[in-house]
């Protein structure tokens, strides 16, 4: 009795002392997490002429400064509207082209279902890898083209998977009724299915536009010669290598002229680099509530059928 | 029905038809000169690679590391959704999860350029350094060859950790309530039932994973070093993808690039059809 009332005193005193030390851990895990992000935010809006004496924990006086600048800029303007523009688009025709797709499929009159839908999924797996794709996307016009940010990725397997899954758990019953009605399957689609499934839609919806507002690679394959069509993310890549370059220069030569010293001592590279990227992450911590609360959801429906 | 005809004519165009690409492998291309106009080489550019062994054993030596590092890192959200699950407070719980999953959703150029203004030069690391008197010159590791590995590897765990461990804590809610407390009946303390209950019942989660991975073995995170490279480090940092973009895109050299592309491709389906055999005796259900 004595020996276990002893053993348990120490488990707990093990237990307290592990509470501490997850409690700790997880703690530095967060702010490392969150610290870069809140630099760059107290970055952007403290007083440029005040950031020389370092920006830790708090902004630096307070200014707009940047932000106004940034928006001077030219083709930011443009940038913020085609990457907004590919985002809504993009999202709609994957959300339109994945469900409507994941119905048929539930259909078992569907002619030659399995077939097609094991193409589908071959997709997961194979590809035809990175240049041949662009040489036959290429082939196709879609080089200097704002299509070639949304049709690629229409169609995603994936996606498809899960809406079929969740379409699978609605009661036929309540479509049957709209076919006897003579209703085809589009209508059907449009006005039973799809309401019925907006919490799937809304899941991939999240998740697909976040893609398409964090896509900057088919920028630079296929449009990095067109400049009215230069997305957000691009631009920032674009400029993040010119100030480094920049910077690498005035460092070389060791000497900066008037008018950029000038220029330098409000509008810095790293005020500019700063705002750039707080500008293309706010969209991103705006719908980043609504994605929690989806994501779950859809990783278990993946995880189910994984 | 027959709205289902455009769309899979989509998935024809755009995932299948890339793999008629693979031709230009087998001619000399040019840009310009249509396909059979030029010359027909047959297995030349793939033979080019295999007895180029100095960029060959290069390029392959950084792809088997990262992937590797990847390996040995992978139970890594595992652990980190066992001890956040022990976590008692849930406000904290759901504070902790809520935040270490952010980074997962801003684009690798975000990241490079939180990166930057943290560790480049006129970073935060090397002001804090200076005034500190620490150091004179400033540390680089962004462009150090050396820190290459490790330093790639903390970010890209920054990046995805916290993610990575949402399908862990998921799976973590199916273990059935009961068992933990007939453990506890048992006299078993916290650390006993999650080594007794919480592992084994996120095992077939962590298996599953494991051996989806395989077939992405030598497809390590192209965006993030692409981003993170430059001349400085592409020594240690050009994996298999990164060299096909340098000599197709590049040096617009189509031809090789493609031959390249396509023996990693071949590897992958090796490597995609080894898996599905290991996970059909492992879970007795394929995974294809």
């Amino acid at each position: 009795m004595a020996h276990s009332q002893v053993l348990t005193k120490r488990e707990s005193a093990a237990s307290n002392l592990f509470d501490w030390f997850i409690y700790i851990l997880f703690g530095i895990d967060a702010l490392l997490c969150i610290y870069p992000f809140w630099y760059m935010l107290i970055y952007s809006i403290s007083d440029p002429i005040k950031v020389s004496a370092g920006v830790y924990l708090l902004p630096r006086g307070f200014s707009l400064f940047n932000l106004q600048k940034v928006f001077e800029l030219k083709g930011i303007g443009s940038a913020v509207l085609i990457s907004a523009l590919r985002t809504v688009v993009g999202t709609g025709l994957t959300v339109f082209a994945c469900s409507f797709l994941g119905y048929l499929f539930t259909k078992r009159e569907m002619p030659g279902r399995s077939f097609l839908y094991r193409m589908l999924i071959i997709t997961m797996y194979v590809g035809g890898g990175l240049i041949p794709t662009y040489l036959i996307y290429k082939s196709y016009g879609l080089t200097n083209n704002f299509w070639v940010y949304v049709l690629p990725s229409m169609v995603s397997a994936y996606n498809v998977i899960l809406i079929k899954t969740y379409i699978e758990q609605i009661p036929a019953s309540l479509e049957e009724s709209a076919m006897i009605d003579g209703a085809g399957y589009f209508r059907v689609y449009i006005s039973i299915i799809f309401p019925l499934s907006l919490p799937i839609v809304a899941t991939i919806s999240v998740f697909a536009a976040v893609g398409q507002w964090n896509s900057w690679f088919d920028n630079h394959i296929y449009n990095a010669g067109t400049e009215s069509l230069t997305t957000l993310q691009y631009l920032l890549y674009n400029f993040l290598n010119e100030s480094e370059r920049l910077a690498q220069i005035l460092r070389d030569s060791g000497n900066i002229s008037d008018a950029q010293a000038a220029a330098s001592r409000q509008l810095t590279p790293k005020g500019v680099r700063m705002t750039i990227t707080l500008i293309v992450t706010i969209p991103i911590f705006l719908v980043y509530p609504y994605m929690q609360k989806y994501f779950i959801k859809g990783i278990m429906i993946g995880a189910v059928k994984g | 029905m027959l709205m289902a005809i455009p769309l899979m004519l989509i998935v024809l165009l755009f995932n299948y038809m890339p793999l008629c690409g693979w031709i230009y492998a087998f001619f000399n291309y040019k840009p310009g000169v249509p396909l059979f106009r030029n010359e027909f080489v047959g297995l030349k550019y793939f033979k080019l690679f295999l007895t180029d062994p100095i960029d060959m054993m290069r390029v392959m030596k950084n792809t088997v590391v990262f992937a590797l590092i990847g390996y040995a890192l992978s139970p890594l959200p595992m652990v980190f959704a066992i001890l956040l699950n022990e976590v008692r407070s849930t406000r904290y719980k759901k504070l902790v999860q809520t935040v270490t999953t952010i980074p997962n959703f801003v684009s690798w150029i975000i990241v490079f350029s939180l990166a930057f203004s943290l560790f480049s030069s006129d970073g935060l690391l090397n002001e804090l350094l200076r005034k500190l008197g620490l150091t004179k010159e400033p540390t680089m590791v962004i462009s150090d060859p050396n820190a290459v590995y490790w330093f790639q590897t903390v970010l890209s765990q920054w990046k995805g950790l916290g993610w990575s461990a949402v399908i862990y804590l998921a799976a973590i809610t199916g273990i059935e309530q009961e068992l933990y407390e007939a453990a506890a009946i048992d006299g078993a303390n916290r650390f006993q039932s999650a080594i007794h209950i919480t592992v084994p019942g996120l095992m077939p989660t962590f298996l599953v994973l494991f051996i989806l991975s395989i077939g992405n073995f030598i497809s390590v995170g192209f965006e993030q070093y692409f981003v993170f490279k430059n001349p400085a480090t592409s020594v240690n940092l050009e994996v298999l993808d990164l060299y096909v973009y340098r000599i197709g895109m590049s040096n617009h050299d189509y031809s090789y690039g493609v031959a390249i592309g396509i023996m990693k491709s071949f590897i992958s389906i090796v490597l995609i059809l080894i898996a599905n055999k290991i996970a059909k005796k492992v879970r007795g259900a394929s995974i294809i």
